[in-house]
């Protein structure tokens, strides 16, 4: 036969067609630490009987899969990472109520489904802090910063790492908190002053900590769970809590719009703000803050009596508009002038 | 042709009355449909008299093709075939379209649904093409062959449906007025010719460059570097008497095979301000510890590191395929060894160079991780697609436009290699029997070659042994204590009951080699098929044809993956969630690399071979397989073994693609960078590493070298 070839490439195109059997499993998309993620499910498995599927990605990654698929979701629950995309996707009609009772958790989880109409609820915040690498500091002389004001000091010029706002949900949280502190005009004027001192505005959010950690940036702004995290593997690092006080993010769990697995949906949002469930974190190195009040947290982890915390309005900074305009004034204000020092 | 053509039918109009023609749970291969062959599983045939009329327009084609064949003859059947084959097509893609999954996309058809096409619907497109093709080449086209305009419409209908179609869905989006208000220019031209893409600002040395103008620097330089550094290897290997030629090919695959960013974090580790390098330096001569490895510098040498071998590969076949006849004739003709490398080897390596250059070019251009760990402030065009999808603001507008930016320095670099390579003939290897000696390399240039790719090779060497060092310790740069945890974490077995693998990368590990495995010779074919027609065959339109192959290797793999979700999430066409979606991403995004060095090795071969086989009596096809194939060793092994790596090592394509069933290797050790913990990404990265080393051994074992001549010898005196 003449077209062999070309026949051999249908079939075995067909053929494979064979491996994409779909099972009735749950399938969750998950934003947290991958350590996290594994462990999650693994439990859930153990403990429901319900079979999971689990594939981690950045929360950006998952908004963008959630539109494109919208319609025709291939993900039933999304555990995990920042809330204000959580907030996005409920607005946006991406994701729906689940319906689980929430009475039993934190205030600020309970707040995080009021705000969605019970689209996204809380499951655990992330505090905004300060890391310095010890070493660093000493080696150049410098002092140790105590306060948001402290990054503007000329002293630190091309040494203080931040991550870029455009990109990163992080560096959104810093700018929402300062604008939230000091007022906007303010906030801007200090950001162009730290601005000047930034040696690099990466992309990723977690990536300035993880530079100051290796020596390679001196100072870094980022959660501190994360910090806490790099601290007790073994970096010569500091965390700070800001002086003036510190924003902070509320991680989620949703249920996406159209998912034909609504009750094990259900089953795996109601695991997930479990006490059982929250306390295991601590075997794989979570230190943010669950959102049950009964479940076990690490004494080196932060916690929000002993912090200053602002009153986080998500409302109003997580709503596009604001978020928008305020990103773009960043643009004009911050990243246009100076910054971005090259040594 | 006839032949051809009925029993396609006969393909067609069996898929049409006994394969059922929507998806079916549970997959084609698992008996299951055969319980539910008159539910949901029912062939066209039973829908369309069962309430969805929609689906006789396929019959149409395949009646209309059954009534030429009986009642036809000659050139008026030919374009009868075409006419029904082409009529059943367009009806088929047609229904496909209007009638989606959840709606219909017209109000006329309000109501209307249906799932995605499955193999029913594959087996009766693939006989109307081929009723189509047959029917051309009945006209006369394409020399009469059915092979030749088969393989031309099969090629031709894949990248249309695997390439244009989902692009089609993003660049729209390049055209969207704001508001929803329709698509136009007026925000188009104002946005894609903006300084922010395009500023020449740091040339000036007044600020920031764009990121178009980044990335064409970056691209300029990486390809110069890369095809350099590749002609030396290459040279090293064909023209010269070096001890250890095995050893050093090995080094220039290591970085090939290395997943992305763990070329970035060694070298942060070395050069990197608290590097051990910059460390030493600082300590020993009191250079200031500076961040120079964040920007244009340190994303170059990492493209370096990363793409020289991909030169490497396309070239040496090419330096390996120059007769030494012609050499010989040089040298008998009082030229110096200098000369005639300069005057007759480099010149007859030209469509070598040429490719090795356009692939670096357009490799840097598309080269994701690397910019994303090193770029620092140094902005390129596929780090800024990549934010402006999944960043705090998403905008598929920006997307868009700095996609066809990108697109359109492709397309210039390819037109600028076509215009380099004009149409001179580099046809060396003939029929006719030569018995020469490959000229030696004149000393001088001998050491230059020693001298650039041997501190290369060491310093590649370093790099590798620190990766496997840096998988062995507890806290890599502060903590050396020898530890096998992270390997017991990712690849940890226990044998109880059975044998348990319990370590966290084993899932994503077999996933990835299986589909590497399925994915690599299904690129290879298709790759080599189209580089056949390319070089071998005459048809109209073949330039378009060619650049269209290319345009997938172009595209930012972020820009593919959301295009794939886009357009294979719903029917016609729904694939998302699948292993199948990463196999066929892989395929049409590495088909160029088998395309480009299956061109540069086949235009080497004489035209006369084919002819002395055509004459002898073979046709076409047979030509292919047992003279042409025989002697493209070295391509199809560079075409396997890049598009099996690359399906390993991969990462923006795959980002939005694999799912919670089909994980991508790559995607779990991102996951890991991204917490920091680089010592179970090492892990996983240097099990990766020595599981592709022995894979690509293996190929080589098995596909072995051509034989050109009696024997490969070399001048030596």
């Amino acid at each position: 036969m003449k077209l062999s070839s070309i026949s051999a490439l249908a079939l075995s195109t067909a053929l494979l067609a064979a491996g994409a059997a779909q099972a009735e499993t749950l399938s969750v998309v998950c934003s947290n630490e991958q350590s996290w993620c594994d462990l999650m499910a693994q439990n859930f498995k153990i403990d429901t009987g319900i079979d999971v599927a689990m594939v981690r990605k950045s929360t950006g990654e998952v908004l963008a899969q959630i539109r494109a698929e919208a319609g025709n979701p291939k993900v039933d629950v999304w555990w995990g990472g920042t809330g204000d995309p959580h907030l996005i996707a409920a607005n946006e009609g991406l994701s729906t109520p689940s319906g689980v009772d929430t009475s039993g958790l934190l205030g600020w989880a309970q707040n995080m489904a009021d705000m969605s109409e019970g689209r996204a609820i809380g499951v655990h915040v992330g505090l905004l802090g300060m890391m310095y690498n010890t070493e660093v500091l000493a080696e150049k002389g410098l002092p140790a910063p105590a306060c948001w004001r402290d990054l503007a000091k000329p002293e630190y010029k091309g040494e203080v790492t931040v991550s870029n706002p455009q990109s990163s949900g992080t560096a959104y949280t810093q700018l929402a908190t300062l604008v939230q502190l000091f007022g906007e005009d303010e906030a801007f004027a200090l950001l162009a002053d730290i601005g000047a001192n930034v040696n690099q505005h990466t992309k990723s959010g977690s990536a300035p900590g993880k530079m100051a950690a290796r020596g390679e940036t001196t100072i870094a702004v980022g959660f501190m769970h994360d910090m806490v995290n790099l601290k007790k593997q073994g970096f010569p690092v500091e965390i700070v809590s800001p002086c003036e006080g510190t924003g902070y993010e509320v991680g989620a769990v949703s249920v996406i719009n159209g998912t034909p697995h609504m009750e094990a949906a259900k089953a795996w949002v109601e695991y997930v703000i479990s006490p059982e469930a929250q306390s295991r974190g601590l075997e794989v190195g979570v230190f943010n803050i669950p959102s049950h009040p009964e479940s076990a947290t690490d004494p080196d982890a932060p916690d929000m009596t002993s912090v200053k915390l602002i009153d986080y309005d998500f409302a109003t900074y997580g709503a596009s508009e604001t978020r928008e305009r305020l990103l773009e004034r960043w643009g004009a204000d911050v990243k246009a002038k100076g910054g971005n020092f090259e040594e | 042709m006839q032949r051809t053509a009925k029993l396609w039918l006969l393909v067609g109009l069996a898929a049409y009355a006994l394969l059922p023609w929507y998806m079916i749970p549970g997959g084609i291969w698992s008996p299951d449909w055969l319980a539910t062959w008159t539910t949901d599983a029912r062939p066209a045939l039973f829908w369309a008299l069962g309430g969805r009329p929609w689906l006789l327009a396929p019959l149409v084609g395949l009646l209309g093709a059954g009534a030429a064949l009986v009642l036809l003859r000659g050139l008026a059947q030919a374009r009868a075939l075409v006419a029904s084959g082409a009529l059943g097509l367009v009806l088929m893609a047609a229904q496909g379209l209007a009638i989606l999954g959840n709606r219909a996309r017209f109000d006329a058809l309000e109501g209307l649904t249906q799932p995605g096409m499955g193999a029913g619907a594959l087996l009766v497109a693939a006989g109307l093409l081929f009723i189509l093709t047959t029917g051309i080449s009945g006209l006369g086209r394409g020399r009469g062959d059915a092979f030749i305009t088969g393989l031309v419409g099969a090629i031709v209908a894949l990248v249309g449906i695997f390439v244009f179609y989902p692009m089609s869905f993003i660049l729209i989006r390049a055209f969207e007025l704001r508001g929803g208000a329709g698509l136009g220019l007026s925000e188009f031209l104002p946005r894609f010719l903006s300084p922010e893409i395009w500023s020449i600002a740091c040339l000036l040395g007044t600020g920031y460059c764009g990121a178009a103008m980044n990335s064409l620097l970056l691209g300029l330089a990486t390809a110069t570097g890369t095809t350099v550094m590749g002609l030396a290897f290459a040279l090293i290997f064909t023209r010269t008497a070096f001890p250890a030629k095995r050893f050093l090919r090995v080094l220039t695959i290591l970085p090939i095979i290395t997943p992305p960013f763990v070329i970035g974090l060694v070298l942060i580790l070395l050069f990197g301000r608290s590097g051990t390098i910059t460390e030493f330096f600082a300590d020993a001569f009191g250079w200031e510890k500076t961040r120079w490895l964040y920007g244009f510098w340190g994303v170059w040498l990492a493209q370096m590191l990363s793409f020289t071998p991909i030169a490497f590969l396309v070239l040496i076949g090419v330096v390996e395929g120059v007769n030494p006849s012609v050499e010989e004739a040089s040298q008998t003709l009082d030229a110096n060894r200098w000369q005639t490398f300069r005057f007759v080897s480099l010149p007859l390596m030209r469509p070598g160079l040429a490719n090795a250059f356009l692939l670096g070019f357009i490799e840097s251009l598309a080269d994701f991780g690397n910019p994303l760990v090193l770029g620092g402030n140094f902005n390129v065009l596929s780090t800024e697609i990549y934010f402006a999808i999944v960043g705090t603001v998403a905008d598929p507008a920006k997307a868009a436009i700095l996609s066809l930016t990108l697109l359109s320095m492709t397309l210039g670099a390819f037109l600028a290699q076509r215009l380099w390579l004009g149409k001179k003939n580099y046809a060396t290897v003939t029929g006719k029997g030569d018995s020469g000696q490959h000229a030696g390399l004149n000393p001088a240039l001998r050491w230059g070659c020693y001298a650039l790719a041997l501190p290369w090779a060491v310093f590649t060497l370093v790099l590798y042994a620190l990766i496997m060092f840096g998988s062995f310790v507890k806290l890599w740069g502060y903590d050396h204590t020898l530890t096998l945890e992270h390997y017991k974490r990712a690849f940890g077995i226990i044998v109880r009951n059975g044998v348990h693998l319990t370590g966290a990368a084993w899932d994503s590990f077999l996933t990835t080699l299986t589909i590497a495995a399925i994915a690599a010779p299904l690129t290879a074919a298709v790759g080599l098929a189209t580089a056949y027609l390319l070089v071998r065959q005459k048809f109209a339109g073949k330039d378009a044809f060619e650049f269209s192959t290319m345009l997938s290797f172009a595209i930012p793999g972020t820009v593919i993956g959301v295009a794939y979700v886009m357009a294979f999430n719903f029917p016609p066409i729904e694939l998302t969630g699948t292993g199948l979606i990463l196999i066929i991403v892989f395929i049409f995004r590495n088909m160029p690399v088998g395309v480009r060095g299956g061109i540069a090795a086949m235009s080497q071969l004489d035209r006369s071979l084919d002819e002395a086989s055509i004459t002898l009596g073979a046709n076409s096809a047979t030509t292919l397989r047992r003279v042409i194939l025989p002697l493209m060793g070295p391509a199809i092994l560079a075409a396997l073994t890049y598009s099996f790596v690359r399906a390993i090592t991969s990462v923006s394509a795959v980002i939005f693609l694999v799912s919670a069933r089909y994980n991508m290797a790559t995607s779990f050790i991102v996951g890991r960078v991204e917490n920091g913990e680089f010592g179970i990404a090492i892990a996983y990265a240097a099990v990766l590493i020595v599981t592709m080393l022995l894979a690509i051994l293996a190929l080589q074992l098995l596909i072995g070298r051509r034989k050109l001549r009696r024997a490969d010898r070399l001048q030596t005196s």
